[in-house]
């Protein structure tokens, strides 16, 4: 299942800096450093420790729900009248979605650490939802820092957290959107470094969280790998996913890195347009800069200052992306394209009607670019696309777009 | 610097540290601040680089980060600001402190050189620890700036050779974990943490982190080299302003009131110290 590394493997990274190329790095306070460095021997240990790696993979069969099934999707195949579409349906995992992938892994690292309280950033609310449960699964008490704007238009994860034990705090520093409660989880993790463990939700932060956040991601693409080949024997010609933070993408394309043949494609949150400022495309209209940690692509003033994102979707709301994604693009291995939020919208729709899977929006992005692409494509030619989440949490945001009173 | 704190030993005080937000409430009122410090009482000037996500500063220095970006400041002004401060000050030193993108976005070869240029005698930049050295802080150091570092309690006797590597000027002492703005720790515990770190430097030891009246500078000022006040200044200009945030009449000396008072604070921190 695990392939070997090549000799110019793009599997390879990061270095020992926790650099991918000039992306990466660790730009973290003094306070965190010590912390920090902790957590990057203990992952070591853990990764190669095959206790801990029986344990996750126990939970992630029998609480997650592993392996998620790849499924064909028959009429939408015949619909776009092209390539072969697969879903690799994440959005039947427990809580609904990939984020429980990452928040096993790093509860099972809290508790080698001797952690006893755990807290987590969110922005449309799945990764906290994700932590409170695995919170709640294990023990520990949870506070998750989500910005005030998206307490208000997710109330009904808002509602799960709570019911799972965890206190939501409603951030209004800044902007009070998601970049702002990472901040404010940052604040809270240099208060209380002795006893915290911060479970951060994506590929993305200080070295050694982009790596791990990945390994913990990346059963998404070994399973992808095995069952592609066990139904079609052979690999498939492209991977597609959507890209926030960008931990359901790596966690996907990661496998396929050295397959020459496997085109990757990440499809960032275009918002209302690139020509305005309302878009989440950090690696189509941003530029490397440093935040929250590490060196990568960012939506920013031509004086630094850091852009608010918009997004549909509150879970691509983000003006940065994981650095390895920025090295990704940066060298070429992938391709990173946007979809504007109506394209989305009418996905999510299309997706609905035809397969009857309600897919979340974040997804509804990369089903969008499917459906610009498998058209173009041979029948012959296979397509998977991650459906990273299920779209329960978005009927009122899109029932309000499409003027339906709920 | 090091002239400054060679001075205040043979004074036998602490040096008093003001921080202060460059382009809080607007440019000119700020410069004014900063004119204005010395003779109020500071002794070293630490001037703050505003940025839209300062992630180890409380609400206070956020909402000031916040009111100078908005009436425009930019780095380019700050240094500007610097720049201004030095035609009628060449004595006080002045330590530019923030967060590193504004000053990658500007360049780091640019910004060394034009921060030199202005008069900046050091940098503090929170989130360049000493693993990320290649980026800011060994060009700075080569050319002739000084790099300030940030030591923790955290930061324990296996690391501090770490942090204290490549540092030069002073150290700035958190003096508890978390973020500016909280309230004043223990001042035994914060005097048994200097002596700790002075065991591997001979540089002067600031500590800073919830000073915010003449007696805290007094207690924190009796153990360690340098009393660094910040949130408390930035409070103060807050607190001056009209309703729709702009400066008002007692800004200024809404600031020079406070410092003058901690200035008082240092000078009473050691009795028996002016042998």
């Amino acid at each position: 299942m695990n392939q070997p590394l090549k000799p110019n493997s793009f599997r390879a990274g990061p270095d020992e800096n926790g650099r991918f190329g000039i992306f990466g790095g660790r730009f973290v306070a003094e306070t965190l450093m010590p912390l920090i460095l902790d957590l990057e021997r203990e992952w070591n240990k853990a990764k190669t420790d095959p206790e801990f790696q029986a344990e996750l993979q126990h939970l992630n069969t029998h609480y997650t729900g592993r392996p998620s099934p790849l499924y064909f999707a028959e009429r939408l195949t015949a619909h776009l009248g092209g390539a072969k579409i697969y879903f690799k349906r994440d959005e039947l995992n427990h809580t609904g979605s990939h984020k429980i992938n990452n928040c096993l892994g790093q509860i099972l690292l809290a508790k080698r650490m001797g952690k006893t309280r755990i807290i987590a950033e969110t922005g449309a609310g799945q990764h906290g939802v994700a932590s409170a449960t695995v919170a709640a699964r294990f023990g520990f008490p949870c506070i998750v820092y989500m910005g005030a704007t998206d307490v208000e238009r997710q109330a009904p994860n808002v509602f799960r957290m709570k019911l799972l034990g965890a206190e939501v705090r409603p951030v209004t520093s800044g902007h009070g959107t998601l970049k702002d409660a990472m901040n404010e989880a940052l604040r809270d993790w240099v208060t209380n470094v002795e006893d915290t463990y911060y479970i951060i939700g994506t590929a993305a932060g200080p070295h050694p969280y982009p790596e791990l956040v990945r390994e913990f991601q990346s059963v998404i693409g070994k399973e992808t790998r095995e069952q592609i080949m066990a139904v079609e024997g052979r690999l498939p010609d492209m991977v597609i996913a959507a890209v926030g933070g960008g931990s359901n993408a790596i966690g996907l394309f990661h496998p396929f890195l050295d397959d020459e043949s496997v085109q990757i494609v990440g499809v960032e949150a275009g918002g209302k347009g690139l020509d305005g400022e309302e878009h989440c495309a950090s690696l189509t209209a941003g530029t490397p800069g440093v935040l929250h940690g590490n060196r990568t692509y960012l939506l920013q003033t031509p004086d630094g200052q850091i852009k608010e994102g918009h997004s549909i979707s509150a879970g691509l709301d983000y003006p940065g992306i994981g650095p390895e994604h920025s090295w990704l693009h940066q060298i070429g291995r992938a391709e990173y394209v946007p979809i504007m939020d109506d394209e989305a919208l009418a996905a999510f729709q299309l997706l609905t009607k035809l397969e009857g899977i309600i897919p979340a929006l974040e997804p509804s992005h990369a089903l969008a670019e499917v459906i610009k692409r498998a058209p173009k494509m041979g029948k012959d030619q296979i397509i998977v696309m991650n459906l990273c989440g299920r779209g329960d949490k978005d009927i009122f945001t899109v029932g309000k777009i499409l003027g339906m009173g709920l | 610097m090091d002239r400054r704190f060679e001075a205040l030993k043979k004074e036998g005080r602490p040096a008093l540290v003001t921080y202060f937000m460059g382009g809080d409430p607007d440019y000119e009122t700020s410069l004014e601040i900063m004119k204005a410090l010395p003779g109020a009482g500071s002794d070293v000037i630490e001037l703050g680089m505003p940025f839209s996500d300062p992630m180890a500063d409380g609400p206070a220095i956020q909402a000031a980060g916040l009111r100078a970006l908005n009436a425009g400041q930019t780095l380019v002004r700050t240094l500007a600001m610097a720049r201004a401060f030095r035609e009628t000050d060449q004595d006080t030193p002045i330590v530019m402190m923030g967060y590193y993108n504004p000053i990658y976005i500007y360049g780091v070869d640019r910004f060394v050189a034009d921060a030199l240029a202005a008069g900046v005698d050091g940098l503090i930049v929170v989130d360049l620890p000493p693993e990320m050295d290649d980026e800011l802080c060994l060009p700075a150091v080569k050319a002739g700036l000084n790099f300030i570092r940030l030591a923790t309690p955290t930061t324990d006797d296996r690391r501090l050779p770490t942090v204290l590597k490549n540092t030069s000027g002073f150290v700035y002492y958190i003096s508890m974990n978390g973020i500016t703005g909280s309230a004043l720790p223990d001042p035994s515990v914060v005097g048994g943490a200097v002596q700790r770190i002075k065991g591997h430097t001979s540089l002067p030891v600031c500590v800073g982190f919830g000073v915010k009246t003449a007696e805290h500078a007094r207690l924190i000022g009796a153990s360690a080299d340098g009393v660094v006040v910040g949130t408390a200044i930035v409070n103060r200009v807050a607190g001056s302003l009209t309703p729709d945030g702009k400066a008002s009449a007692s800004t200024i000396e809404a600031v020079t009131s406070l410092v003058r008072e901690l200035a008082d604070g240092v000078r009473a921190a050691r009795p028996v110290a002016a042998e």
